[in-house]
Formats: structure tokens, C-alpha cells, sequence
């Protein structure tokens, strides 16, 4: 098939990896932002075809992983209203909310009206069919989905709509970015910076990251032969001690991005500290509606009822360092064995973007799964 | 395509009610003249209606018994409906056992308020299907539940067959050695199906793959080849199938992405919509395990071009490697590997219940 074929070609694929190993690199820890990136890694076996001293870790950047329990539970809260309508994509439906809350899927099992979109836009056409109900979109993601959103809003005002409103969790990446870099036991040399992220936002902001922390960033795609033509130029400037950001996904990305999903996300979103599962609270790293726009906000419209503050995790899993790209997941001692995708600890076991997820699936599933 | 079996043309019986009642399921004068009027002129005198149960004349072999129940929405489909499904999937499940289907049961749970037609439509699907298969159906029921408690009709279907041939079809019969044939491209059922749905509308000129698969067992069997194992390819598609199996018979089972084949237009929604295609549904496809030395003729026999039924696409997609040894503590055995078209392998494992759509 056009436009998947020519980036899984095996001649291609060997091309860059015998050009990565022509560096005769040294040890190198570089971390992939993206979680689809990790899953394409582990799904072609990409880290077992670069040198063994070449290390790949694995971001944040898994939208459902980082949505804190908190916003679930309020998800949650929503949806069991009778008179509310719970829309969010597919992947969010699984994700446990605090220890006793369970998930979306359990409260639609219990007789909740929740429902899933594949674009935000089908939110106000299911708003306009039920003018007795609420309609709330459970709004999460990165800088990808959130023009989408953004659009969506601004389409509901522009319709005077009044019974559709947001539960807002939109993260930013370079923020999440400069938390990693500043840990004290930070790993990462170089970055392979999210494609999509990127079509929409451009990477002026890496630049000035990329100088700070004298670390390069690659712009990288998702495919095998994108991902290995990210890593071989990383590697290229860590050898030659260089620390730029290049574009390596210029079919999609410009470097001044999408301007207009710029412009419509200027018009609707300032930005706001959000927390992240796992981590905590990261400042500036969020996306919140405009005072403007409060008449969609779901807390301006007093829907939500008080959440009990969720407690800390009791168990053992360690998803923070995950996301942080501390630990791997087999490192961690509940994975394949107390935690699985039918019984998840922690969120990057339950998203089909999350790392935990990945490598059960691609590696360890056979080895752990009890009948 | 089952759609040619429907004939427009063919009036409603039943004038009197345009919707199911609920008294059509109560017992009463309804309930008759919906069987009379209705169920006998589709399904003709083999319906023994009068009675509490069917009696069955079976040839001599082993019998084959297998229920399945049927809640596809839409109910109607490019390529099929819930009644043309209801036939061929419990035919389908018989001849996997490497029987031929003989007869059927079926049982109807209607909602107060289904349009007469539709009902009447999906009588004659199941009219067609069943006579383009030779099974017969037996034995009926219905029930009508109250507005908005069904999903306008579920159908189960019984089936009854007989094996008349020595071989032991099962998963326990597949051995070390073994070469896996695939009888076509895989995931248009589901892919079909998904574009329907609510929310999802994208065009693609997909059709469900539904199809009777007893032809194509009947010729294996009757080219002489020496079936050790079949399974048709629905919910959980390929790989859950393949896992299923290797779990079964404690083997390891390797199979080559590059030999598997996928049409355009589903490789596409799967790469657009973020889906594996080896786990989405198919309702026409199978897969035959067989000795490798019969592995040449099996392929032949199902890309025979002057069968009414050919599989044009039919591989060889693996081979079963070796077994594998109990683990402890009941962990599971059996392990199913992708040799990828770019390179490196990769575990195919079970999913956890439906595939959802990702986020970005």
C-alpha cells in the first residue's frame, strides 16, 4: 500500500541500520516521546536491530497514561448522571480511575450513557439529536487532538449550543520534556520528538530546549524505516558532540507547523499547570478553556459534584518512572504477573499507547499469561 | 453475496399487523398465524411446527451438535444480514469439525415493534441460505420482548451434523510438522461492519467476506487430504484462532506476515482506525491444518478456479513448529510467532476483550 509500504521496506530498513552501525557508535540513551513510537519499536523488533549499546527509552507521551485518576473519577461522576451523555475516544474507556471508582466501561455496563468518538466533531451532531440531554466530551490528548477540540468549542459557540460542554485534559509536550531533562538522574542523551506533535506545533520550541539542555532532538515519525532514520541522526550528532533539532519527518512536518490549529488553539485554550498520572504536577504543561469559553467548561456549569482526592496508589506499580523513562517496564516486579491488560496496576498497562502494554504484547505475553 | 437471495419481489405474507406485537410471542391466534403465514411458506413442511421437538433421520457416522447466537447490528449489511449470518455461522462451526450440516434449529427474540417486513426479509435470507447449504430447518421458536429490550431481532441457530469420513478433526490432531493453510484475505467482516457503525462513516466499498465454507471442507476431504485440524477466522480473528489452537495442542506455530493476504481497502481502515487486521472478524475464512506432504494439493484444491467456491488467495501462511513443554503453575503453553516482512519476530498473544480506537 502507497505511503506504508515504502516505509516498512525491508532494503531501507537495513540501509539505515547498517549506517547506524557504520558510526560504530558509543553507549547512547535516547528516549522516544511518543507512545506509538514505542509500540512500533517493539512491534518490528527496531531496538534489537541497533547496536546492543544503544539504548531506547520510552516518554510520556501516551495521553491516556498521563491523564490523572482525578479527571477519571470526574469522567466518571459525570457519566453516571442519568441526564448526561459521556463522550471520549475508545482508549479512555478502560482506564481505571482511582482504586474504587473502576472505569468508564464498568459505569456504561451499570447503565451510563457513554459513548465513544473517533472525532470530537460527532459530539455536537449527538448534542443536537438529544436537546434534553447534557453532552460532555471527555477532551484528552497532546497537542494532536487538541485543535480538534478547540475546533469543536468553537463550533458550539459559533451554534449557541447550550447542552455540550468539555472535561478538559490537554497536555503539552515540552514541558514534560524539561521535567525529564531536569531529574537529577535523567538518562536521556537525545530525543526522537513526536511527528504529529510536531505537524501541528512546528519545533521552534525544541530549539530553544535543544540549546539549553545541549541535547539533540530529531523530529521523527512512526514507521520503521522514519524511527531508524530518527535514531541514526541523533546518534550521528551525539558522536560528533552536536546538539540541534532536525526535521526527519518532512512529508508531514513544517517548521512553523499548522498554523491555523495554532491560531483556532490561541483562540480557545490558555495554558494552565496540569498534572500528570504518575508524575505530578508539571507547570505550564496543561490546556485550559478560556474564561470566554466557560460556558462549555463542565466546572463553570456546575455539573460536576465534589471528587474525594485520590488517594496515593497502594500498590507496587511504578508507571511515574516508567513515564519518565527511569525504569523499563520488565523491570518493574508486578509486570506479567500481578499486572496485566486484564488486571491493570497502573495506566501504561491498560492504553494500547502505553509501554507496559507494548512489551506484554510483543514480547512477554506468552511468557507470563496465566491461563 | 447473500443479497441475491433476496427477492423484493416476493410480497409479505402476514398484511394484517405491520409490527411484531408483543402477543406474537404470547402463544395465541398471533403467534400462529405469524408461524403459518409467515415461518411454513419460508421453510416449508420441514418445520414440524406441531410438535414440542424435531425428530431426525441421521445417516450412520458420528454426530456433530454446535449452538451459536446472532446479535450483528446493523442487520443488514454490504455483503450479508443477521438471518444469511445465522445459517452459514453454525454451518460454518459444523464443517470446521469436518462434518456436513443436515439441520437446523431456530430460535427468534423479536422486539415489540419490529417492522413486519424486516422480519419478513430476514425469513427469506435465512430461506436462501439454508437452501444453498442443503440444511434443513427443523425446529423454530420465538419470543417477543418489550420495545427497546432487544436490538430489533437476535436469532439463535442449533446445528446438527454427521462426520462420514475416519478422521478426527480437532486441535489434539495437530502435530509438529504441520503446514497451516489460509483460505483467503482476512478482515473484511469486521472492517465492514465497523464502517457502519455510528460515528465511524467511512465509505469503502467492502462487503463482508460471509460465506458457506462446507463446500470448500467437502473438497478437501474429498481430494484426499489428510485434515488435521480447521477453524474459522471470527471474533478474534487470525491470530486469536491461531493461539487458540497452539494452546490446545501444546505447540509452537510460526507464521510469516508476507504470506498473509490483506486487501487495500481493509489494510487501510486498519492503519487509519490504529487496528491489528490479524484480529479483526472475518464470517467466509478459514484455516485448514494439514501434514506438509498434502500442503501443495490442499492449495490446489482451493484455488481450483471451476469450483463454485474458489479461494483464489488461499496460502500457506506457516507451519506448526514443535511442541511445547506444561509449564508450571498452569501458565499457558503454546506460542504463536509473527516472522515480520521487515524482519524480527513478533508474539502474538490474545487481546483484552474488543479492539478500541486510539486516541492519536
Amino acid at each position: 500500500m502507497k505511503y506504508v509500504d515504502e516505509y516498512r521496506n525491508p532494503a531501507v530498513v537495513q540501509h539505515y541500520v547498517s549506517a547506524i552501525s557504520q558510526l560504530n557508535p558509543h553507549p547512547w540513551t535516547m528516549m522516544e516521546i511518543c507512545g506509538g513510537q514505542t509500540h512500533a519499536i517493539l512491534k518490528y523488533g527496531l531496538d534489537a536491530l541497533v547496536p546492543s549499546n544503544i539504548t531506547l527509552i520510552h516518554g510520556p507521551g501516551c495521553p491516556v497514561c498521563v491523564t490523572p485518576a482525578e479527571k477519571i473519577d470526574q469522567a466518571i461522576s459525570l457519566a453516571a448522571q442519568p441526564h448526561i451523555i459521556l463522550c471520549s475516544f475508545g482508549d479512555m474507556l478502560r482506564v481505571p480511575g482511582s482504586p474504587d471508582k473502576g472505569d468508564l466501561l464498568s459505569v456504561k455496563a451499570m447503565g451510563a450513557d457513554v459513548r465513544i468518538l473517533y472525532s470530537p466533531l460527532d459530539a455536537l451532531k449527538i448534542a443536537q439529536a438529544n436537546p434534553d440531554k447534557e453532552v460532555v466530551f471527555f477532551a484528552v490528548g497532546f497537542e494532536t487532538t487538541a485543535p480538534a477540540t478547540a475546533m469543536t468549542v468553537y463550533q458550539a459557540s459559533q451554534q449557541k449550543l447550550s447542552n455540550f460542554s468539555l472535561l478538559v485534559s490537554h497536555v503539552r509536550v515540552p514541558p514534560a520534556m524539561e521535567v525529564i531533562l531536569s531529574a537529577p538522574n535523567c538518562q536521556v542523551q537525545g530525543f526522537l520528538a513526536a511527528g504529529h506533535v510536531c505537524t501541528v506545533m512546528g519545533y521552534l520550541e525544541y530549539e530553544a530546549i535543544a540549546a539549553q539542555y545541549q541535547i539533540p532532538i530529531i523530529v521523527t515519525g512512526f514507521e520503521p524505516v522514519d524511527i531508524l532514520r530518527g535514531l541514526y541522526h541523533c546518534i550521528r550528532q551525539l558522536e560528533v558532540g552536536e546538539a540541534t533539532v532536525e526535521n526527519h519527518y518532512p512529508r508531514s512536518v513544517r517548521k512553523q507547523g499548522n498554523t491555523a490549529a495554532q491560531s483556532l488553539l490561541q483562540k480557545v485554550f490558555e495554558i494552565v499547570p496540569q498534572t500528570w498520572r504518575g508524575i505530578g504536577e508539571i507547570p505550564a504543561s496543561g490546556l485550559g478553556l478560556k474564561p470566554e469559553f466557560a460556558a462549555f467548561d463542565v466546572h463553570s456549569k456546575g455539573l460536576l459534584p465534589p471528587v474525594a482526592p485520590v488517594q496515593v496508589m497502594p500498590n507496587d506499580c511504578i508507571s511515574g518512572l516508567i513515564l519518565q523513562g527511569i525504569r523499563k517496564p520488565p523491570e518493574c516486579a508486578a509486570f506479567g504477573t500481578r499486572c496485566t491488560p486484564q488486571h491493570p496496576l497502573g495506566a501504561p498497562m491498560v492504553s494500547s499507547e502505553g509501554a507496559c502494554a507494548a512489551y506484554y504484547r510483543y514480547r512477554a505475553a506468552s511468557a507470563v499469561a496465566p491461563l | 453475496m447473500t443479497g441475491d437471495f433476496f427477492h423484493s419481489d416476493c410480497p409479505l405474507p402476514l398484511q394484517q399487523y405491520s409490527h411484531v406485537l408483543m402477543a406474537h410471542g404470547g402463544g395465541g391466534r398471533l403467534m400462529h398465524q405469524l408461524i403459518e403465514q409467515l415461518f411454513l411458506p419460508a421453510f416449508g413442511t420441514n418445520l414440524d411446527w406441531q410438535h414440542d421437538a424435531a425428530r431426525l433421520e441421521l445417516p450412520h457416522g458420528r454426530m456433530v451438535f454446535t449452538t451459536d447466537s446472532y446479535v450483528v447490528s446493523p442487520l443488514f449489511f454490504p455483503g450479508g444480514d443477521i438471518g444469511s449470518m445465522a445459517v452459514y455461522g453454525t454451518v460454518n462451526d459444523l464443517s470446521m469439525a469436518g462434518a456436513k450440516p443436515l439441520y437446523l434449529s431456530l430460535g427468534f427474540i423479536l422486539e415489540e415493534g419490529l417492522p413486519m417486513k424486516t422480519l419478513w426479509q430476514v425469513v427469506q435470507s435465512i430461506q436462501a441460505a439454508a437452501a444453498r447449504v442443503g440444511v434443513h430447518i427443523v425446529t423454530g421458536d420465538t419470543k417477543v420482548v418489550e420495545r427497546g429490550k432487544g436490538d430489533g431481532l437476535y436469532i439463535n441457530t442449533s446445528g446438527v451434523g454427521i462426520i462420514d469420513h475416519p478422521w478426527h478433526i480437532t486441535p489434539q490432531a495437530v502435530k509438529p510438522g504441520d503446514a497451516i493453510i489460509l483460505s483467503g484475505d482476512i478482515g473484511r467482516h469486521g472492517i465492514t461492519i465497523m464502517a457502519q457503525r455510528e460515528g465511524l462513516a467511512f465509505e469503502t466499498s467492502l462487503e463482508s467476506d460471509l460465506a458457506p465454507l462446507t463446500d470448500s471442507v467437502q473438497i478437501l476431504l474429498e481430494a484426499g487430504i489428510e485434515i488435521h485440524c480447521l477453524r474459522d477466522l471470527t471474533r478474534g480473528g487470525l491470530a486469536t484462532a491461531l493461539h487458540e489452537i497452539a494452546i490446545a495442542a501444546q505447540v509452537e506455530i510460526e507464521i510469516a506476515e508476507n504470506q498473509i493476504p490483506i486487501c487495500e481497502a481493509v489494510q487501510g481502515a486498519c492503519e487509519i482506525l490504529g487496528l491489528d487486521p490479524l484480529y479483526i472478524a472475518n464470517e467466509g475464512c478459514f484455516i485448514a491444518f494439514v501434514p506438509e506432504a498434502d500442503a501443495a494439493a490442499a492449495l490446489q484444491t482451493l484455488q481450483d478456479p471451476s469450483l463454485i467456491h474458489p479461494h483464489p488467495s488461499a496460502r500457506r501462511i506457516g507451519m506448526v513448529k514443535h511442541q511445547t513443554m506444561p509449564k508450571p503453575f498452569n501458565f499457558a503453553e503454546g506460542v504463536v510467532k509473527l516472522n515480520r516482512t521487515m524482519g524480527g519476530t513478533q508474539i502474538l498473544g490474545t487481546i483484552s476483550g474488543e479492539q478500541l480506537p486510539r486516541i492519536c
